[in-house]
């Protein structure tokens, strides 16, 4: 994930957000398939999760492989997005 | 040919000193590691910090606002920006000046923000009859912006009273020029004002001094120009004055960048080294440094092609390209 095909993110997202609010839906992006992202990816997660806290709904990611868990760690982005080991666990800690 | 990069202030915004409550703090770590050492001599002493000691105990980021001199070789001084850091080199360039010789040196300017233009006033070159100062911008109001910083009652001599042969010239972005044995092409770059950044080609090596700029990657012509810019260049001195997460929310449009675009640039562009620059005046040493070890750990784990090395600018630091 980087510049050029940050926005397939971002449309990809976009049809989901509306619904991502109490008594709708939780999204959680299971990254397993991730080999990398860059800071435009990151960008993306950024603005929707500002969009998403912005109308109290939840997002998580989970099921990081090593190397974009520490591209989170270096970026501080584990601050900004809740991360969880598995998908499973992702839905079970954001159940409302 | 080896060029020598020097770096005489690389701290963004406002210079900043050291205290004692700090410097305080440095040798009580210094000396506590030092227990039950034995270290006689001095050469023992310096194995031991240089060993055993961290990058931020024995050594400052300093100081003082942008200024950087490229050594080529050549009898002409080259700098890039005028900031606090312009003192301490124009007293360096004063105490090797030859008796009954007089001087040349060339500014590249990157733009008029005070932390790039405040340390000309205390340029002691300027002040001696004879030697000839050529400030390179590619700003229509180059020349207005240094007058005015001299005008009363902001200082007490103003820029026509200094006795140097002063001259300003005007570049222009994307067109190249022969200056000092260097081949200069500046580049326009996102900052309030605007602001310019340079490369220097000599003897098919290549400098890119680029500061005070912002990136939006997801912009593609705008990551392909800066990629080109960039292009295989032994050194990369690079605006890495915020966190990546306050350049895309809170200090989105503020006109600067983070230490993991410059890595993603560099990775791009097949750069050698990144260097970053125009640091964050409330960081503290520790924290220069963490950023310093994260971006080479970046680096490493998303590293395609050949490596990149990646240093962090300290006053007094010498590149050599
Ligand atoms: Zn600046
Ligand atoms: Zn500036």
């Amino acid at each position: 994930m980087d510049h050029s095909n940050a926005a397939a993110l971002q449309a990809a997202l976009e049809p989901h957000l509306p619904d991502c609010k109490p008594g709708g839906y939780r999204i959680v992006l299971d990254l397993s398939r991730l080999s990398y992202i860059s800071s435009a990816g990151l960008r993306i997660l950024m603005i929707t999760s500002r969009q998403i806290k912005s109308q109290q709904g939840v997002i998580a990611v989970a099921a990081m492989q090593p190397v974009v868990r520490e591209i989170f760690d270096i970026s501080k982005f584990t601050l900004v997005l809740k991360c969880f080991d598995t998908v499973g666990e992702a839905l079970a800690q954001t159940a409302p | 040919m080896t060029m020598l990069v020097r770096i005489w202030g690389c701290r963004g915004s406002l210079p900043v000193a050291t205290n004692t409550s700090k410097l305080r703090v440095r040798l009580i770590a210094a000396l506590q590691a030092a227990r039950w050492k034995t270290l006689g001599s001095k050469e023992e002493i310096i194995r031991f910090m240089d060993a055993e000691l961290d990058f931020s105990v024995t050594h400052s980021f300093g100081g003082n606002t942008a200024c950087v001199e490229i050594e080529s070789g050549g009898s002409d001084y080259v700098a890039c920006d005028l900031g606090s850091g312009a003192r301490e080199f124009g007293n360096r360039a004063l105490a090797a000046a030859n008796p009954g010789k007089s001087d040349t040196f060339h500014f590249f300017v990157s733009h008029l923000h005070w932390d790039h233009i405040m340390g000309f006033p205390f340029f002691a070159p300027a002040y001696v009859a004879g030697n000839r100062i050529r400030i390179y911008g590619c700003h229509p109001n180059l020349a207005e912006g240094f007058v005015r910083q001299q005008r009363a009652p902001h200082f007490p001599v103003q820029l026509s009273q200094m006795a140097a042969d002063i001259q300003f010239v005007q570049l222009e972005a994307g067109v190249s020029a022969e200056i000092a044995g260097f081949s200069v092409t500046p580049k326009l770059q996102q900052h309030s004002g605007d602001s310019y950044g340079y490369r220097f080609e000599q003897s098919g090596k290549s400098i890119v001094y680029s500061t005070d700029s912002e990136h939006k990657l997801e912009q593609t012509e705008h990551t392909r120009a800066f990629v080109e810019f960039f292009r295989d260049a032994d050194l990369v001195l690079f605006d890495a004055m915020y966190s990546l997460t306050d350049t895309i929310s809170v200090k989105e449009d503020w006109g600067h960048s983070s230490n993991i675009v410059g890595v993603e640039l560099c990775q791009m562009a097949g750069a050698k080294h990144l260097c970053l620059f125009h640091h964050e005046p409330i960081y503290e040493d520790e924290q220069l440094e963490t950023l310093w070890r994260d971006s080479q750990r970046l680096e490493e784990i998303t590293r395609s092609g050949q490596p990149l090395r990646i240093s962090s600018a300290f006053d007094g630091m010498e590149i050599l390209v």
